[in-house]
């Protein structure tokens, strides 16, 4: 009897660690975008586009090479805008390693800021990019306020919390 | 101040008709050897906020094109460059997002002056490659003939057949093969990070299927080959170079840490020219900033060369044969 019951846990421990190691073998995806409300100020202007390494020219024709000599997997990008006033542009590119990350990031940010977020992270007046994991983040937004460098840093901050 | 609806609807339908007689007379008016190209500016064309003044862009627009023909009065001038009962396109340049696309209100003034010169509201289409470009200059989406269009490839579509120019195996856009008797050209100046600058003759890689097959070799010699493509050398005839805003370095996304207020437009029919004039701009900003140059930098525009060599006879780049009037 004592034996059939340890059999009972042994079948039931065995089920439990197998779904957890078939969900843990595949990557779950994640939205990357907080909702409106959930940064401070921040409202989601956009719908998300998401564009596979193929069709990325569609979206930054020109630019799109490097992302995919770093190993761009998808972008992801939609638009925001804070306090109903100043539009800003979130671009998520999922890489297929932390170097293809890094490999972009160290390109063309000699003169930016460097600020705490994510692996790393780097910020000019009216933009930030940063990346986390496999991940690499670029805000930008279109006009330069007293408010944007602080609004665009909070945005950032809500991205970096979903990844 | 119009909302932008309400400025179409007025431009759609208050136009002037003028005649029907005007024709392309440019090169009766240049010096036979030199390629004008005009650079107009007004240092207060942005407010200290950096907001554009929509006023000052028309006006500028009218001092460039005065320059250009020779006409003081816009609508003299204006016939002189288009041909009237035609359909007229205008080639914006959104490429790179609402952050650095061809100015709204420099569309607008075009608009205005063509149909003061004669042209319907319906001969005019403003087109680049689809509604998300268009969308970046400001634009919407219209399809309604009796208005001015606005409307991208990706509603046009691209002919099947291939048409082949050196390097530059492409499909065309339907606007430009089928729609436009003439294109005006409607760039804005850029920086490239693979082939230096991006301008005049760049700009017609919105007007193929697959722009991202003629990147390699910092676009040279791809530029140069399609903009021998038989449609685009006889159909883009003019150009209206958007210089009010620019990026110097790290083009084509948009940085705005980079971004710089030259308030120029630059005319010209030589897209060569226009675009070794747009090169030296921005190399001239490049060093005010304390960078090095496009070429210093590995990005020497090469492609500006080969168009004005033997084989491609697109223009010319020797600026001793470009009749450069800065006002």
């Amino acid at each position: 009897m004592k034996f059939r019951s340890n059999w009972k846990w042994v079948v039931a421990v065995i089920v439990i660690v197998a779904a957890t190691a078939g969900t843990g073998c595949k990557k779950k995806a994640v939205d990357p975008f907080p909702a409106s409300g959930a940064v401070a100020g921040w409202d989601k202007t956009g719908d998300t586009r998401v564009f596979a390494a193929k069709d990325l020219y569609q979206y930054i024709d020109g630019d799109a090479e490097q992302y995919i000599a770093a190993g761009v997997v998808t972008t992801s990008t939609t638009d925001y805008k804070y306090k109903g006033q100043l539009e800003a542009t979130v671009d998520v590119h999922t890489m297929s390693s932390a170097d293809g990350a890094r490999k972009v990031l160290e390109t063309g940010t000699k003169d930016a800021k460097p600020i705490q977020l994510g692996d790393a992270a780097f910020a000019y007046a009216q933009s930030i990019i940063f990346r986390k994991g496999s991940s690499l983040v670029r805000i930008v937004a279109y006009e330069s306020t007293p408010d944007t460098p602080q609004a665009l840093l909070a945005l950032a901050r809500g991205v970096e919390a979903k990844l | 101040m119009k909302s932008r609806r309400d400025f179409m609807k007025t431009a759609a339908t208050g136009a002037v008709l003028l005649g029907t007689q005007s024709k392309l007379g440019m090169t009766e008016l240049l010096d036979q050897h030199k390629s004008k190209v005009v650079v107009a500016r007004d240092p207060a064309l942005h407010n200290a906020g950096a907001q554009l003044n929509d006023k000052r862009v028309i006006d500028l627009l009218d001092r460039a094109i005065a320059a250009y023909t020779g006409r003081d009065k816009p609508v003299e001038a204006w016939k002189r460059i288009v041909p009237v009962g035609k359909v007229i396109g205008l080639k914006v340049n959104g490429a790179s997002g609402k952050g650095i696309s061809t100015h709204f209100a420099l569309v607008m003034a075009v608009c205005e002056r063509l149909q003061q010169a004669g042209v319907k509201a319906g001969e005019i289409l403003v087109w680049d490659r689809n509604a998300r470009d268009l969308e970046s200059c400001g634009l919407t989406i219209n399809a309604d003939p009796s208005r001015i269009r606005v409307y991208g490839s990706d509603v046009a579509g691209f002919e099947d057949q291939a048409e082949s120019w050196g390097v530059a195996q492409i499909r065309l856009s339907k606007i430009l093969s089928r729609e436009c008797a003439m294109v005006i050209g409607l760039p804005i100046l850029k920086d490239h990070i693979w082939c230096g600058a991006t301008f005049a003759m760049k700009n017609m890689y919105g007007a193929i299927s697959r722009p991202q097959d003629l990147h390699a070799g910092g676009c040279n010699p791809g530029v140069a080959d399609l903009n021998c493509i038989p449609a685009i050398r006889e159909n883009a005839r003019f150009t209206i170079g958007d210089a009010m805003t620019s990026i110097y370095e790290g083009s084509p996304e948009f940085h705005p840490e980079h971004l710089w207020y030259p308030n120029a437009l630059i005319v010209g029919e030589d897209r060569v020219a226009l675009d070794y004039t747009a090169w030296q701009m921005i190399d001239r900003r490049r060093a005010e900033a304390g960078m090095p140059t496009l070429e210093a930098a590995g990005r020497l525009p090469r492609y500006i060369a080969t168009a004005a060599d033997a084989i491609h006879k697109l223009g010319t780049n020797d600026p001793r044969r470009i009749h450069l009037m800065e006002i």
